[in-house]
């Protein structure tokens, strides 16, 4: 029984960590740029939470209406003004890939850096929804459910988009093959620029549901960069469904191993899956061959 | 021809005169300076090794701070039992040969996937040691006993530093640099070209990680004890890479060059405005990609072609 419930606390951590990863997956499939600063955003999300909550004491649920467009904002203006000037310059994905890898996590070091200024380095965290509820007779905290069905709510919302519309269309064209996409008369560079953005208001709200939860501080931000990217590199990149599959099953190892093995080992059977999973199946669990 | 010649031995004598006179340093300067010293040739050598594979070849490693980590962790356990220049060769050949396993599982993973690979490899050593050192132990650190002189670390270091650089020069003039560069250039074209790729990778990625554990193992005599964290801080696989880039490749030198100010600048940052190091840092990041792209390497040639040269010609030097 015991053992029933570290199960289902792994699925909604891993819930947990597939709703991370879900923004990057978007902004790495369709715009085809890593963006290692994305945790600042998760960052940024939670911390306009806390100061909803604790300044201002509102619904942090009501923070999303600010920091969403924000997130959005600042990620499409990153795009439009960063990154288009370095793949107007780069002569193949690779040289692409590095120059990127650069400047996002220079943006990393520079966001990380002014939130530390400005919002010191405490770790912050506070109540919210905290009541106990009988989930399929594990006992958890409303606000982990929360978390779970937000990260549900929103991968939905995505797979309709994608799937069911003429904008999701021409974003999995781009995700194919952007020439083609282009060929064909889809503005790559506008839709590619919203998905970025649209990844960017993702993480904001995974960091706002999340830190109902989990403490953080200024410099958690790259954790969860991490977490994200391993989580969309073991999916498969562009894949939504598969995200949310590929957290939940790094959540359910997880948790298993911590209980069966050692809850110091964590960490380490995290990367060790993830490494196994990129030596045996580089392009991702659920991409078809 | 006879100008590329005059040239390498003009560079030579440079190297030759610019080494005799650090070598003299500690007889006239301080311990904080010696300190300061001590920690650029630590980041010239790292810098330069990760550039004589990474740069070549465009894989972008974050296991630097693996490497260095592994060689911190094999002087500390072996100084008890072996003396300490046995600790310090060891610690590179163990260096060599974890590089060379995880070279052969995982060189053929390219860009993105790669970066994160090593990058992951440094949290799961780092995440196993401390775990390993806990449990079977019973310990969090380990205290480092030894009389070695500041002076030895630093005259070390500084060999270590140009025999890294003069190496790496040396290597770029044989087979073995052009088949690297010819897979920097195109894999694929380099494999069909008749270059055994997956040996020279290894090999030379195993090479620049002896130089790391090197590193990590000098260093680590001036610890008074070292954790897994201390170790494996990835802090050291970011610097590293920055002052790779900086400097920028083509050249031996190049990476020397950038590492000098980025050490200077956490010197003087690191100690007054953490935090401010951090956006400076970053901004150093996005200023390389965007304006300097060859790195100061581009910037030094440049002006020692448009400047330097005429105006000693003017002179009547040359």
């Amino acid at each position: 029984m015991v053992l029933f419930e570290v199960f289902i606390n792994g699925i909604i951590l891993g819930g947990m960590y597939g709703l991370i990863a879900l923004g990057l997956n978007l902004q790495y499939g369709v715009a085809r740029i890593l963006n290692l600063s994305y945790g600042e955003f998760f960052v940024g999300g939670a911390f306009t939470a806390f100061f909803t909550i604790m300044l201002w004491q509102y619904n942090p649920l009501l923070s999303l209406f600010i920091s969403m467009p924000i997130a959005f904002a600042m990620n499409w203006l990153i795009y439009q003004y960063l990154m288009t000037p370095l793949i107007r310059r780069a002569p193949d994905q690779d040289a692409l890939d590095a120059d990127v890898v650069l400047v996002t996590f220079g943006l990393f070091f520079v966001f990380q850096g002014l939130a530390l200024v400005y919002w010191s380095g405490d770790l912050r965290g506070y109540t919210f929804l905290s009541t106990p509820v009988n989930f399929l007779g594990a006992t958890l905290a409303m606000n982990r459910l929360l978390a779970l069905l937000g990260a549900c709510l929103i991968a939905a919302v995505l797979f309709v988009i994608l799937r069911r519309t003429r904008f999701g269309a021409a974003l999995r064209a781009i995700t194919i093959d952007p020439v083609a996409a282009g060929l064909v008369g889809i503005d790559v560079r506008r839709y590619s620029a919203l998905a970025f953005a649209a990844g960017g208001a993702l993480a904001a709200a995974s960091g706002m549901l999340v830190s109902t939860f989990i403490s953080f501080s200024a410099t958690t931000g790259v954790a969860y960069t991490l977490k994200a990217l391993i989580v969309v590199i073991m999916a498969g990149v562009g894949r939504v469904t598969g995200t949310l599959a590929a957290g939940v099953l790094l959540g359910v190892v997880e948790a298993l191993g911590g209980y069966l093995i050692d809850p110091a080992l964590t960490i380490a059977i995290n990367f060790g899956l993830f490494m196994l999973i990129l030596l045996l199946r580089p392009t991702g669990l659920f991409t078809r061959a | 021809m006879l100008d590329a010649l005059r040239n390498a031995r003009a560079a030579a004598a440079l190297i030759v005169i610019a080494a005799i006179a650090l070598a003299f340093v500690p007889l006239f300067s301080s311990g904080y300076v010696m300190s300061v010293f001590i920690l650029l040739f630590a980041n010239v050598a790292l810098a330069t090794a990760w550039s004589f594979f990474s740069g070549a070849t465009r894989y972008i490693s974050l296991a630097t701070a693996a490497f260095f980590g592994i060689g911190i962790y094999v002087l500390a356990i072996a100084h008890v039992y072996v003396p300490v220049p046995v600790a310090l060769i060891a610690a590179a050949i163990i260096g060599f040969l974890v590089a060379l396993v995880v070279g052969l599982s995982t060189l053929r993973l390219r860009g993105v996937y790669f970066v994160v690979f090593t990058f992951g490899l440094t949290e799961l050593i780092h995440q196993v040691l401390n775990w390993w050192e806990v449990k079977i132990n019973h310990t969090v650190s380990r205290f480092i006993f030894t009389d070695v002189s500041n002076i030895a670390i630093y005259e070390t270091l500084l060999v270590a530093a140009l025999i890294t650089i003069v190496g790496s020069w040396y290597v770029n003039q044989i087979r073995l640099g052009y088949a690297l560069r010819a897979i920097g250039e195109d894999e694929t074209v380099a494999r069909h070209a008749g270059i055994n790729t997956t040996r020279v990778k290894v090999v030379c990625f195993a090479l620049s990680a002896s130089v790391m554990a090197f590193v990590g193992a000098v260093l680590a005599l001036r610890y008074p004890y070292v954790d897994a964290s201390i170790a494996f801080n990835s802090t050291w696989s970011f610097q590293v890479l920055i002052a790779a880039l900086l400097g920028g490749g083509g050249r031996a030198w190049g990476p020397a060059i950038g590492a000098i100010p980025l050490v200077l600048l956490s010197e003087y940052l690191a100690g007054t405005f953490p935090h401010h190091f951090s956006i400076a840092l970053g901004l150093c990041f996005v200023v390389i990609v965007y304006f300097l792209p060859g790195g100061l390497t581009r910037l030094v040639l440049r002006l020692y072609h448009s400047w330097l040269v005429p105006q000693l010609k003017k002179a009547e030097v040359l």
